[in-house]
């Protein structure tokens, strides 16, 4: 159905933000891409009073690499989280999370902080996120703080953001030539939301061995989740099928999905164990793939 | 009301508008550019696929207010460019348009693909089409028309 009626403002920089959250406090609501807040207005799910614009404020644009870190704008949109060669070359997980999103109208819109922010556990970037252990930079008219995406989301739509705060950035540590990635997910159709998905992030060193594997699930719980009990049974073994056996044996302890419309449980568990195994089988050198 | 003032398929337009106007009623209501249509008005369904600063949008999903200074294209805009004249004869070749609800939407998003994925193969045309319903199922003869006029158009360009 239409919007409610709504007021709105244009944020042409921080202090106009912080001005309009002194003005409106809690009746205002920050706009970003709006991909799931205008929707949510739709279905009277959500009515602010004021929808504060942010997309026109400098600050939280563009994608640097600075301090030895690539710092990507909240506003980035997912469309240019796709084509960014700072984010190909240095966090080329994001890249390649970028065509599951949606369909490409909703990518050209669609930002990389709304995402986060909103924390729907089935999304991708939140995923990714965690994969990447990146460090969220976030921002209110009392400062900044810096947080780990890991302890960021802390339930259902819920993360550490309070009252007046935004994202303004996710950091990360460029992509080391050890690293590999990968994104996959099991959905009904293009563009849905995952029933099951894995962002998987590792190093493997000359000889095969994994470090600081860092697989994370999206769709199988109430926020992304960080697979401890897998990690630990990968980190250190050289790749290879016995260890992917292992990891996919221990994820069971690490997963507590609840059912929901797609199914039970333990199909989610079972999803979850084919795409481990599938995510990590392409981190395997070439000859073991063809053994 | 919030001003506003944008180009719309070429033409300068002011406007006061409520917050709560989206592109796409916006675009019918105001400045009677009907070719766009309103579908699910939720970002599902695709049928109000418009341009905004040369990229394809939801106007469903974007606020009219939001757009001072951008530059939007319709379906209207982009039939007069004569840019997708090919594209429009191969739908109606094929008869790639049932009911038509969902046509502009199609046609906005194929225009996409020639534009930015000259070499598509079938399936990641219908991979970027997949965001646009028609629920007359005419899915096999819009594929169709995408495809026939990325391969005329290839072929024009090896000459």
């Amino acid at each position: 159905m239409k919007w409610p009626a709504i007021g709105y403002i244009r944020a042409r920089s921080l202090d106009d933000l912080w001005e309009a959250q002194r003005t409106h406090g809690a009746a205002a609501q920050v706009l970003a891409g709006g991909q799931t807040l205008l929707a949510t207005l739709a279905f009277r799910l959500s009515e602010p009073g004021v929808l504060v614009d942010i997309t026109r404020i400098p600050e939280l644009r563009g994608v640097s690499l600075a301090g030895g870190a690539l710092r990507i704008g909240a506003l980035t949109r997912h469309a240019e989280l796709a084509r960014d060669p700072l984010v190909a070359r240095h966090a080329p997980l994001f890249a390649a999370a970028a065509p599951h999103i949606a369909h490409p109208a909703i990518r050209n819109r669609g930002t990389i902080g709304g995402s986060l922010a909103y924390a729907d556990p089935a999304a991708e970037l939140p995923a990714c996120a965690v994969a990447l252990d990146a460090t969220l930079h976030l921002l209110s008219a009392r400062g900044e703080r810096r947080v780990k995406a890991e302890g960021f989301f802390t339930g259902l739509l819920s993360t550490l953001l309070e009252p007046g705060e935004i994202i303004a950035a996710v950091e990360v540590a460029p992509a080391s030539p050890a690293q590999r990635t990968a994104i996959l997910e099991v959905a009904r159709r293009s563009g849905d939301y995952a029933m099951a998905g894995i962002a998987a992030a590792l190093e493997l060193d000359a000889t095969g061995r994994v470090a600081a594997p860092r697989l994370a699930f999206f769709g199988v719980g109430d926020r992304p989740v960080l697979a401890n009990r897998a990690n630990v049974a990968l980190a250190g073994r050289v790749l290879d099928a016995q260890a992917i056996a292992a990891a996919a044996e221990a994820l069971g302890d690490d997963l507590d999905p609840p059912a929901d419309l797609h199914g039970p449980p333990e199909m989610k568990r079972h999803l979850a164990r084919v795409l481990l195994r599938r995510a990590l089988t392409q981190f395997l050198p070439a000859k073991e793939m063809a053994a | 009301m919030i001003p506003i003032t944008l180009t719309v398929n070429g033409e300068r337009v002011t406007r006061h508008v409520e917050p709560r106007r989206h592109l796409i009623d916006f675009l019918r209501l105001d400045l009677g550019l009907t070719g766009s249509h309103a579908g699910c008005e939720h970002g599902v369904c695709g049928a109000c696929t418009v341009r905004v600063d040369g990229e394809i949008v939801r106007g469903c999903l974007v606020l009219a207010a939001s757009l001072d200074g951008a530059e939007v294209t319709t379906i209207e805009g982009l039939s007069d460019s004569g840019e997708v004249a090919d594209l429009q004869a191969e739908f109606v070749a094929r008869n790639a348009a049932q009911c038509g609800f969902c046509t502009p939407g199609m046609v906005m998003t194929a225009a996409d693909i020639l534009r930015h994925h000259p070499q598509a193969s079938r399936a990641e045309i219908r991979e970027h089409l997949s965001g646009n319903y028609c629920r007359c199922t005419g899915y096999q003869a819009i594929v169709d028309a995408v495809e026939a006029t990325l391969a005329q158009r290839r072929q024009e360009a090896g000459r």
